[in-house]
């Protein structure tokens, strides 16, 4: 562990290649971060099945490339097929939770992950997957910074779909209402909105943009049935840090986030890194507990 | 007549709203006192202060001669003064006897203690005191499925079960059937002469607070307009402009 | 059910469960585990149906006890069956200062984001497991082989699960009388009530999970040995399975109830055993379905329905005088 650490002393390049590898995997984070805030904000719901939404995008990525289909064109179709999966669960089974106690739809949630893991597994295997992009990579600093041209595409594109989703919320229709529903769903039914479809629209919206980013992880990562609930963590730990409905807030801790888990790995040793994510859940969620405690504010 | 409860120059604020602006105020031991205002005027808000609900921006707060603004809820619970809740709060799953056994103080609240089995004598008190409420028949029912006046009332025995020394009520009489009303003062007023429990009560019914309360204070706008006894506030301008004008 | 049907009940389940591995001496690895099943569920009771604080991390405990006797009789030097013992009470021991730790950093929040922290600290446990050399890191760990004959391991500790689950049992239904037990369902009734007549909800909770602590321990360590290898994600720390399972077997038999649990997992394990053979590679896929099932159409359980359907049997009835 110390010999990590002396290695940023001897090559402080490293530091930037750690730094910058972390910062690119963490806006992914951010974009899957997102559609769980929604998701959370809209309809009380936290979706432990989101892992498994992002998993399940890359893995569609992937079957295209088997069929020669270039991986860039697994971010819409993944993002397409995972929004009717998420209209299809949401009409099977979140619609019947949504106004139960949290605890059953976490429970439901978590079901649904199970489910999806072996079924991922039952299709295209156990074995880690990747979707090669074709596109090189760039050298900095004499060759001691290295960057995959990919990453820094899945960087971007999941900045753009950030955007996109928040032109959405803000202009169109739907976007107003879906808002106008996550401040008060009474209100919004008495105004005419139907928060059913409202709710089904959400559930679909945050299930594309999982597949989007599950496309995007596919390329410059890897996928495999087993290692989505990773990802439902580090959203709920983004969202719990940036609070709902905060986009900013949201991308600047997913890209801390990122940085501090691919520092931890490169320090604790690779082996320790989903240790560390599911450590830090519980510490962020004891700091702000006792942050509330002291201002003897209980959320619910 | 000794202060039980002193109140100093408290406020709280929740963001940019002014709930409670320096108020002062006292509760003589032994005595029921009163507590008016308009709807949002902060009586609540000056209850969760006083319990220890949330802390306080300013000023301090004593019970029987004891520094307790920043004591936490269940600690003041523990020195004798219990506090019923607007929305009220029972043990929904849990039946009436239970709901009593539960609060029951008298062994203290230590692990050893809870772990004894529930004594006879609790059990006797337990359904005196739900008869002493008209309850007696329902207690093995769930709380949860009682009646709202019902509950009003379990909360109100499953309060005298601790054997508090104070009682801070808020609203007891609403919900409650009109018919019934005149029982209920009545027992507040046995409550108070023969346990010996100082009442603090806040109350919308001006016919109930003025038959039940020695000296009444009234809020307006999270601040104290003005204190006395019934005769004096029923008279005093600004309580009827509170009331009747203003808004 | 009236006190003497419970007494009544209780030994026809004593008697059957002592003659049950000699008339059935094939399935004597199933009824051990059955044993561990009733453990399982009746322990998560304790804070998820009882106190109202869901927890998917109690594997927790049960993996603490298994690795915990491993090493002390892998490291003990102690004969076979004093190790057993003095590693089952050292698991036992470390679950129960673990809860102690965790519960007063974690129990003192509310509802779901505790169900959260606990489910990261499961998995966390896995992760430190399958990193950690001194304990086999991922290759897991092998307690020492039962000295008996091969068939007599699964009647030894068929007997000695079903004794922990008995007196797991009796003690809650002892605990579940008191006002310790009343205090737990006020805090899952309404927390902020119960503090505001000055109980120390606090206290009460991590008091709560320690005593699941100590019989999940005491499970653990004496499993590990059972199933002869120790996996830190599959046997130890398995939180897809039994960590899963301790919640669903007893929301199925009705959460909050002394009887549920126990009525939970036979129905399941019974089920489970039938099944699980023949959905080889979707049992996982099947759990899912079970899951969203129970939670969807059956949140309250067998005795949670039943409760409902006649409140009378269970004592809530109005007295007319
Ligand atoms: N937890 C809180 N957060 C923010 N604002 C609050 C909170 N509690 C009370 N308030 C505000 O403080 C003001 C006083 O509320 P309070 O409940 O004390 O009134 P009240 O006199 O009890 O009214 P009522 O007679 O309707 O019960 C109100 O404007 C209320 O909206
Ligand atoms: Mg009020």
């Amino acid at each position: 562990m110390l010999d990590n650490l002396q290695l940023f002393v001897d090559a402080p390049f490293l530091l930037i290649q750690v730094l910058l590898d972390g910062i690119l995997f963490g806006a992914i984070f951010a974009i899957a971060a997102y559609g769980m805030a929604l998701v959370w904000g809209v309809m009380n719901v936290i979706n432990i099945v989101q892992g498994e939404f992002v998993m399940l995008g890359g893995f569609i990525t992937f079957q295209l490339t088997l069929w020669g289909i270039h991986p860039l064109f697994g971010i819409p179709v993944a993002a397409a097929v995972l929004f009717v999966i998420g209209i299809g669960l949401y009409y099977g089974v979140i619609r019947r939770v949504v106004d139960k106690d949290m605890f059953i739809s976490l429970l439901a949630t978590f079901g649904l992950s199970i489910l999806l893991q072996q079924l991922m597994n039952q299709i295209w295997g156990g074995d880690v997957r990747t979707a090669q992009s074709g596109l090189g990579t760039w050298f900095l600093f004499d060759y001691t910074v290295t960057i995959g041209q990919i990453k820094v595409v899945a960087c971007a594109g999941a900045l753009i779909l950030g955007l996109i989703l928040i032109l959405f919320l803000k202009k169109s229709r739907l976007g107003q209402a879906i808002r106008a529903t996550a401040q008060n769903p009474r209100a919004a039914r008495v105004l005419g909105i139907n928060t059913d479809k409202v709710f089904a629209a959400t559930y679909g919206i945050n299930a594309a943009l999982c597949g989007a980013a599950g496309a995007l992880v596919v390329m410059a990562y890897s996928v495999h049935p087993y290692i989505g609930l990773p990802y439902t963590v580090r959203s709920f730990m983004i969202v719990i840090v940036a609070g709902l409905g905060n986009l900013p807030g949201v991308i600047l801790a997913g890209l801390g986030l990122g940085a501090a888990e691919n520092f931890a790995a490169f320090i604790l040793g690779a082996q320790f890194q989903v240790a560390f994510v599911f450590c830090l859940l519980v510490v962020i969620l004891v700091v702000r507990n006792t942050l509330l405690r002291h201002k003897r504010k209980y959320l619910k | 007549m000794t202060e039980q409860l002193v109140i100093t120059g408290v406020s709280k604020r929740f963001g940019g709203i002014v709930a409670n602006e320096s108020i002062s105020l006292s509760v003589p031991q032994g005595s029921i006192t009163g507590m008016i205002g308009p709807n949002g005027s902060g009586k609540t808000t000056l209850f969760n202060s006083i319990v220890g609900h949330h802390p306080v921006d300013g000023g301090s707060i004593t019970f029987e001669g004891r520094e307790i603004t920043r004591l936490r809820v269940p600690q003041i619970a523990r020195l004798g003064m219990i506090r019923t809740f607007q929305q009220t709060r029972i043990f929904g799953k849990m039946t009436c006897m239970q709901n009593m056994a539960i609060s029951d103080a008298d062994h203290g609240y230590g692990l050893a203690a809870l772990l004894k089995p529930i004594s006879g004598e609790t059990r006797d008190r337990s359904e005196a005191l739900l008869d002493f409420c008209g309850l007696h028949s329902k207690r093995h029912l769930l709380a949860g499925d009682l009646s709202f006046g019902q509950q009003k009332l379990l909360e109100f025995a499953m309060a005298l079960m601790i054997r508090p020394r104070m009682l801070l009520l808020d609203e007891p009489t609403a919900g409650i059937n009109p018919t019934l009303i005149n029982g209920l003062i009545e027992r507040l007023i046995r409550v108070n002469q023969d346990l010996g429990i100082t009442l603090f009560v806040i109350e919308h019914n001006m016919r109930v607070i003025m038959n039940l309360a020695e000296n009444i204070h009234c809020l307006a706008y999270g601040k104290l307009l003005a204190s006395g006894t019934p005769d004096d506030i029923r008279n005093d301008e600004r309580v009827i402009d509170a009331y009747l004008g203003g808004h | 059910m009236n006190g003497r049907g419970q007494i009544i009940l209780g030994i026809v389940i004593v008697a059957a469960a002592l003659a049950a591995p000699l008339v059935f001496p094939a399935f004597r690895a199933q009824i051990a585990m059955l044993w561990i099943m009733v453990l399982f569920a009746l322990t998560w009771d304790i804070l998820g149906g009882q106190t109202g604080y869901n927890t998917f991390g109690n594997i927790i405990f049960f993996g603490t006890g298994m690795y915990a006797a491993a090493v002390f009789q892998r490291d003990g030097g102690f004969d076979y069956f004093p190790g057993l013992f003095i590693g089952m009470g050292l698991g036992a021991v470390i679950s129960v200062v673990l809860a102690a730790v965790l519960g007063s950093m974690i129990l003192r929040m509310r509802g779901h984001y505790f169900a959260i922290a606990t489910l990261g600290l499961g998995i966390a446990a896995g992760e430190i497991a399958s990193g950690w050399n001194f304990i086999g890191a991922g290759s897991g760990m092998s307690p020492p082989l039962f000295p008996g004959a091969p068939g007599v391991s699964y009647i030894f500790f068929g007997y000695l699960f079903f004794g922990l689950a008995l007196i797991t049992f009796l003690i809650l239904a002892w605990v579940y009388r008191t006002r310790f037990g009343l205090a737990l369902n006020a805090i899952r009734d309404n927390e902020d009530k119960a503090e505001a007549m000055g109980l120390k909800t606090d206290t009460y909770k991590i008091a709560a999970w320690m005593l699941a602590a100590l019989f999940l321990g005491l499970c653990g360590g004496a499993a590990g040995n059972m199933l002869g290898f120790i996996d830190p994600r599959d046997t130890a720390f398995a939180g897809a399975t039994f960590g899963v399972w301790m919640v669903l077997m007893a929301i199925l038999g009705g959460k909050g109830t002394l009887w549920g649990p126990v009525l939970g997992a036979f129905v399941f394990h019974v089920t489970q055993e039938i099944l699980w053979t023949h959905l080889l590679g979707w049992q996982r896929v099947a759990l899912g379905l079970i899951i969203v099932g129970i939670v969807v159409f059956f949140p309250q359980g067998i005795l949670g329905w039943a409760r409902t359907r006649w409140p009378e049997r269970f004592g809530h009835r109005v007295e007319t005088p």
